[in-house]
């Protein structure tokens, strides 16, 4: 099945022997013009793209002022090296993040510091730690910008706290403003643009799933609970990852969601234009597409009449919502502003479990010993409910309030040392299998600790691409794929359903 | 990149996913297994027939709930489920079925 080998799950974290250029191969496809066009990028490969790139570069750094300091002020001191999962888990150097930070900056200094055009006019840039952009250096950065998930890991351990993933962003907008985009990314953005969603999912298929959903929670507990779409004067809508309508355990959660809001008596709709809460714009750094995306949810929102804004279960929406929504698609005076705007559906739910309205059977999850996988973009990049750490605390806290077992992974795995899954920033696609399984190293051996030592058998998470890329590389491990389920998941089991009517 | 079925050639994506949802017929799916080393029994073309007549009516391969209640409706409750499904396709049922039902592969965070 696969032409590489898992990585060897150790006793404890090695920091791994070197072995360079060892996953220079691995790349995604590219972006054919039918999906570059609809976002604004040239079809393919420009003819001046050295010009356009810096010229690009340049543009960046101006609008961005982190992007400059953090080319400015790297140290070389190395705390950064044995930081991310892709290194650990692929060995090769160029996933150290100085060295992925490196690709950049060497043509940063060619061509916009004085040393650097002075050497590259000698005909010796690399005296001074520049390099001509080369087709070599674009390759390079196709590649191993494709290697870096944008998880913010080894900006915690930074001692200035340099953020790769702002390069990693910056890096693919210029490669996709000279025409190489990755394809992943870019026809599922094109898919929000026409559809509302990233699988595409048009409004009748939603429906139709939404229905067997409502059919399904009857059959299980004989109770009416609805999965409303485009239901105008609701009092929330629900922004949700479209994958919670698709796959398991994903909709697992959304079947959770939909029992809270029937206890709660609070009334509720999904809309079709705006059925993802996912955002890939963040992903290719293009704040363009990134305002475009959102720009849907604030028109259902307005469309719909709904007086409050929750967000499902879904990692890099919410840094997108939590930290940038309301200067991309605000003001969002027309809400209620009794409530976050937005607000994390497990916010939501923990407030109501403060409040007692929600009555749990807990023993229903005891077949479970619960472990949970902070997912990066709510971990670093992002906050929830009034309490700094409320992103670590409530998703527990949900847990503990429904299962009677739970246990924590080693603490620098954890909160906001967390390893990335191993497919979050737009890398969740087939063509980066090898990549995905073994970025995936960092975050199984923490999780085979806890199976070990404390006889854990599911971890929860509440993000779409850490339960799909768990799902998927968990049994190169030698777990099972069922073992990763939805926090929401766990409330759905132990709820005590009443027959409330919204 | 291209297929070659019954020695006529059939435009396929990076993936092996065809280009042209029209032009699938039966022995693409038999051509496309056996490149997997699946031998495709009737279990299999139930769900490959469902996947086609669903995306026919709705441009879209069912949510695996739809798919899962449907499979169980018509084989019996004890196949209406995910587990039965990787069995038949190990690929995932959404990606490998589709792939052979010359439906585009689903996108997004799945």
């Amino acid at each position: 099945m696969a032409d590489f080998e898992t990585p060897e799950i150790k006793e404890y974290p090695v920091i791994p022997r070197l072995k360079p250029d060892v996953m220079s191969h691995s790349k995604p496809f590219v972006a054919k013009e039918q999906f570059q066009e609809p976002l604004g990028f040239p079809g393919e490969l420009v003819d001046n793209w050295q010009d356009k790139a810096i010229e690009k570069m340049g543009e960046l750094q101006g609008k961005y002022r982190s992007l400059q300091v953090f080319l400015d002020i790297c140290v070389k001191c190395g705390a950064c090296t044995d930081k991310c999962h892709y290194y650990l888990g692929t060995t090769d150097p160029k996933n150290m993040p100085v060295a992925r930070q490196d690709l950049f900056r060497q043509v940063y200094r060619r061509y916009f510091t004085f040393a650097g055009k002075f050497f590259g006019k000698l005909g010796m840039p690399g005296f001074v730690g520049a390099r001509e952009l080369d087709k070599e250096v674009l390759d390079d950065w196709y590649s191993y910008f494709h290697q870096c998930s944008q998880c913010r890991r080894c900006s915690v351990y930074c001692p200035y706290g340099i953020d790769t993933a702002e390069i990693s962003m910056a890096a693919r907008e210029v490669l996709d403003a000279v025409g190489v985009g990755q394809k992943y990314c870019n026809e599922i953005i094109g898919k929000v643009f026409k559809i509302g969603n990233n699988l595409g999912l048009p409004e009748p298929a939603l429906a139709d799933t939404l229905e067997g959903l409502e059919e399904e929670v009857k059959d299980d507990t004989g109770i009416d609970v609805k999965y409303p779409l485009d239901v105008k004067g609701a009092e929330v809508l629900l922004v949700t990852p479209s994958a919670d309508f698709f796959a398991e355990p994903h909709v697992d959660g959304l079947i959770g969601y939909g029992k809270v809001f029937h206890e709660a008596g609070i009334s509720w709709t999904v809309s079709s234009y705006a059925s993802e809460a996912a955002n890939f714009g963040m992903f290719i750094g293009s704040y363009e597409n990134m305002r475009r995306v959102s720009m849907r949810i604030r028109e259902a929102a307005l469309e719909l009449g709904v007086k409050r804004i929750i967000f499902g279960e879904c990692g890099h929406a919410w840094r997108v919502a939590y930290s940038f929504l309301n200067t991309l698609a605000g003001p969002f005076d027309f809400l209620d502003p009794r409530y976050p705007v937005p607000q994390h559906i497990c916010e939501f739910t923990y407030d109501l479990i403060q409040k007692g309205a929600l009555k749990f059977d807990k023993s229903a999850n005891d077949h479970r010993v619960m472990t949970y996988h902070d997912s990066c973009n709510v971990a670093r990049a992002s906050r929830m409910g009034p309490m700094p750490g409320g992103q670590f605390k409530i998703p527990r806290e949900i847990i503990k309030a429904t299962c009677n077992h739970f246990y924590d992974m080693p603490a620098d795995t954890i909160h906001e040392g967390t390893y990335c899954c191993g497919g979050g920033g737009g890398l969740l696609t087939d063509d980066l299998m090898e990549l995905r399984v073994k970025g995936a190293m960092p975050r199984m051996q923490a999780l085979k600790h806890v199976v070990d030592n404390y006889g854990v058998t599911h971890m929860a998470a509440i993000c779409a691409i850490c339960k799909s890329q768990f799902s998927k590389v968990m049994p190169y491990y030698g777990f099972t794929m069922d073992q990763i389920v939805s926090v929401h998941q766990l409330v759905s089991d132990a709820i005590v359903m009443t027959n409330n009517e919204v | 990149m291209a297929i070659e079925v019954n020695g006529k050639s059939y435009e396929v994506d990076e993936e092996g996913y065809l280009a042209n949802l029209n032009e699938w017929e039966p022995a693409i799916a038999e051509v496309m297994a056996k490149e997997d080393d699946c031998e495709l029994t009737d279990s299999h073309w139930e769900v490959i027939n469902f996947l086609r007549e669903y995306y026919e009516e709705y441009q879209i391969a069912p949510a695996v709930r739809v798919l899962t209640k449907a499979i169980g409706k018509k084989l019996g409750p004890d196949k209406g489920n995910s587990k039965y499904l990787y069995e038949l396709f190990p690929y995932g049922p959404a990606k490998q079925a589709c792939k052979y039902a010359g439906l585009p592969k689903p996108t997004g965070c799945v």
